[in-house]
């Protein structure tokens, strides 16, 4: 094993410019999209008085909870002590920031009255979770950008534990607060479950993790960076275990419901009759999002090939997104169970006639909205790498760490 | 230049509305404001006359509440919603978008619901409101405190602080809140609203200040002789909504919750 | 050291004489602010003393806001009804004119001051209480046909 060395990211002026160029547009557009829905107001996007969250939720969520994702692979190189993981931790965190800055963006840019972000810095209601998240997402930020200090800067290094400790536990919590703005929302049934705080955490597992190593061969690709295929080994089988995790927690929450008589119809038209919804559910979020990339990251042939690794990456990414549309919107397009035993035949209000969902079709600016987000999240990235130190020089199998668990290699060529 | 845009376009929209709204601007067009007042329960009058604005803060000893008669509550009558609609400004909204959309994103306060007991194929008419209750779970969640329950139980929105999150929107099991899509043009004084904003029923807050006896719906309701809803002080043991939750039997809706509402259902 | 004294005589002359002459401009745009035609032109000065007034407007109406939003207090001394009450001027056919246009009292001098004035975002700009007709209040605030007050709700907005 030899010294990990880290450089900048240098691939040709020309390319460098125009992806940040690319970006920079991606930004730009869903700038424009924030003002014109600011300046019309939200009539112009799709959502509506019951289904009040719609797809710029559906990005910031996602970026959230696979911004403390994206954390985990630093978060075993330091605390869990994997060696192998330890070059890694850099870029993990600059990711996790980015990701962050990313979701919390699209967020505020969505705000009925963004102007007024001042209102909710200055008065706390601590009984909202949602307060308690501003924390949780600044101190988040606060304490990675130490984490990263502490990695990067000789003088930081009897610090990389205690703040890795730290990371790691304010990123359970933080992933688990932002479950719990769904989990503890009793008017809702899809909600109305404490097992979401968990289930986001493992969700967040699998997605941050397949960003960063989309982002990690990406990067290493562009320039010719080698990645052993030991590490490949690594990450592929860190992400279908992470897949596997997340799949039981839904598993679980999808039975726990089922048991539940009253929410009978929910699962009903969630599972069977829900349309979109179901279509996403299982044509999304299970099979893509989930069975299929599994299948191709322990398939013996496929899973040596990084265009397929890639894939199932992809193809996670797009589950996610399905999964947080049908977390995030299908819940609420789903009618409240006010009057149970009862049919509602008219309403003033259009609250599930005849058990009708909630109509919700995403506009154009709301999809730009939150495309920006992702953008602005890759381009912190982008520019981080290319002017600081993050990523290892080479990934090469005679440069990453040995392990314990490396079961191809010699048996006892551990080194002392 | 932007206003008379605006005002052409809702000339436009006009015929889409009910008709009801139709004949009533046209009344308001025609009518002087003598007889219109003519027009109004005496009752209501004598009280607004009365009237005088409220130099303490509001206390806990009166809890404001309602209690609503499902079985006086008559099918194809909305009275109460009209009212709501005019005593709040809400009538003004202009339509924006498609017409379906629309349906979903105008502010409602109050609105008519007609239910079928699934077992017995019962009917019941009812109106649905925010709730009032004692433990708002749309206050427990605002982020800056803007959603707030006053002294006097009327749960309601600081529009000051609301920076139109619509997290209470998500937390409410009444569905009672509104967001504002769109800008509004000629708001009432006594009742600001604009866009971006969450609102809801508030039990007619700026009559409460001013010492009036009833709401808007309630006086509609009883103008067209129904009385199926009934406004008072839950507090005081004399209080016509007291005896009355006292004979009849009543619940709330979603029990099931014990958020221990301030409206009250009875025959549902 | 002589000299250096007659300087810091002539600073502070100066600066006297600066001061006196902000005062002499800032008296002369009162007139120029409240709106010819409008109640409060009739006025010595607004609920406090004019540059009490101008400092400090924005800190009285946010205090009162705290007392009738969450306390149901109405009588305040200051209000920002009270403000479009006052200060609202009325066009050649008696309409009044939205106080936030950028010639009306409040408008002119945010404007001028590059202040953001969101207060009628939400609040009416023109008088709609009784004794203001509503309908005309209305038209003057761009939703001509879109009136539909009713006389119980005018009489209960004080």
């Amino acid at each position: 094993m030899k010294r990990v060395v880290y450089r900048e990211w240098r691939i040709p002026p020309e390319r460098y410019w125009s992806l940040l160029g690319f970006l920079a547009a991606l930004i730009g557009i869903a700038a424009l999209s924030f003002g014109y829905m600011e300046h019309q107001g939200h009539w112009v996007s799709g959502m509506n008085n019951s289904v009040v969250w719609g797809m710029p939720h559906v990005f910031a969520v996602f970026l959230i909870i696979a911004a403390s994702g994206a954390l985990n692979i630093a978060s075993i190189g330091t605390v869990f002590k994997k060696p192998i993981y330890k070059p890694l931790g850099r870029l993990s965190g600059l990711l996790a920031v980015a990701m962050l800055m990313g979701g919390l963006l699209v967020l505020v840019m969505d705000l009925g009255r963004p102007e007024r972000l001042i209102v909710a810095m200055t008065n706390y209601n601590f009984s909202s979770i949602f307060a308690w998240n501003i924390f949780l997402y600044t101190g988040f930020m606060a304490i990675v950008i130490a984490y990263l200090w502490s990695m990067a800067d000789r003088k930081g290094g009897p610090f990389n534990y205690p703040i890795g400790m730290l990371a790691l536990v304010w990123r359970l919590a933080l992933t688990t607060g932002t479950g719990s703005i769904f989990g503890f929302l009793v008017a809702r049934q899809a909600y109305d479950a404490a097992i979401l705080g968990p289930m986001f955490v493992a969700l967040s597992f699998a997605y941050g993790l397949a960003v960063f190593m989309l982002v990690l061969i990406f990067g290493f690709e562009e320039e010719g960076r080698p990645i052993g295929p030991r590490m490949m080994r690594r990450l592929r089988n860190l992400l279908a275990l992470f897949i596997s995790v997340a799949l039981y927690f839904i598993l679980i929450y999808h039975l726990t419901n089922l048991y539940i008589a009253k929410n009978d119809s929910l699962e009903h038209w969630l599972l069977l009759s829900g349309g979109i919804y179901t279509a996403l559910f299982w044509g999304g979020w299970i099979l893509a999002g989930s069975l299929v990339p599994m299948w191709i990251l322990y398939h013996p042939v496929l899973s040596q090939k990084r265009d397929w690794i890639v894939a199932a990456c992809a193809l996670v990414i797009v589950g996610g997104f399905a999964a947080m549309y049908v977390i995030i919107i299908g819940s609420q397009a789903f009618p409240m169970a006010m009057f149970p035993g009862y049919t509602i035949l008219e309403s003033g209000f259009t609250d599930g006639v005849n058990g009708a969902a909630a109509p919700y079709w995403p506009t154009i600016p709301e999809i730009l909205l939150g495309l920006g987000g992702v953008a602005v999240a890759l381009l912190i990235t982008v520019v981080g790498v290319r002017v600081l130190q993050f990523l290892p020089e080479s990934l090469a199998d005679d440069v990453v760490a040995l392990d314990e668990e490396t079961l191809d290699a010699a048996p006892f060529a551990k080194p002392a | 230049m932007n206003e008379n845009e605006t005002r052409t376009e809702s000339t436009h929209d006009t015929p889409q509305a009910p008709d009801v709204d139709g004949a009533r601007r046209g009344f308001i067009g025609t009518a002087a404001g003598l007889s219109a007042a003519a027009l109004v329960a005496p009752g209501v009058f004598l009280h607004s006359v009365a009237a005088a604005p409220r130099t303490e803060p509001v206390t806990s000893d009166v809890r404001w509440g309602l209690l609503i008669d499902t079985a006086k509550c008559a099918e194809g009558c909305s009275a109460c919603v009209e009212a709501c609609d005019r005593e709040n400004g809400l009538d003004l909204q202009e339509p924006q978008g498609s017409e379906s959309k629309w349906e979903h994103q105008k502010a409602v306060w109050i609105r008519k619901v007609k239910l079928q007991d699934n077992q017995t194929g019962r009917i019941t008419q009812l109106p649905l409101m925010c709730q009032h209750c004692e433990d708002p779970p749309c206050v427990d969640v605002c982020p800056t405190g803007a959603s707030f329950k006053r002294a006097d139980g009327i749960v309601m929105v600081d529009r000051h602080l609301c920076i139109g999150c619509r997290y209470c929107m998500m937390a409410c099991p009444y569905k009672a809140r509104s967001f504002v899509h769109q800008e509004t043009h000629g708001q009432l004084t006594a009742v600001p609203r604009g866009k971006g904003c969450v609102e809801s029923c508030n039990l007619c807050v700026h009559r409460r200040d001013y010492g009036e006896a009833s709401t808007a719906c309630v006086d509609a309701c009883v103008q067209e002789g129904h009385e199926a809803i009934v406004f008072g002080d839950l507090k005081d043991p004399n209080s016509v909504i007291s005896q009355r939750l006292r004979e009849l039997p009543s619940r709330q809706i979603r029990e099931d919750l014990v958020l221990n509402t301030g409206v009250r259902y009875a025959g549902v | 050291m002589a000299k250096a004294a007659v300087r810091i005589g002539l600073v502070v002359l100066g600066l006297v004489w600066g001061a006196f002459a902000a005062q002499t401009v800032l008296a002369d745009e009162v007139k120029r602010y409240v709106v010819e035609g409008s109640p409060a032109a009739e006025l010595d000065a607004c609920v406090e003393p004019t540059d009490q007034m101008r400092r400090m407007h924005m800190e009285f109406i946010k205090h009162q806001r705290i007392e009738t939003v969450h306390e149901g207090i109405r009588d305040t001394k200051y209000s920002l009804t009270g403000c479009v009450d006052c200060h609202i001027s009325y066009d050649a056919n008696q309409n009044p004119r939205p106080i936030d246009q950028p010639d009306q009292f409040c408008g002119a001098c945010h404007n001028y001051a590059a202040v953001d004035l969101n207060c009628f975002d939400c609040h009416a700009s023109v008088p709609n209480r009784p004794g203001a007709d509503a309908e005309t209040a209305h038209r003057a605030a761009g939703v001509l046909g879109q009136v539909a007050s009713t006389p119980h709700k005018e009489a209960s907005e004080q």
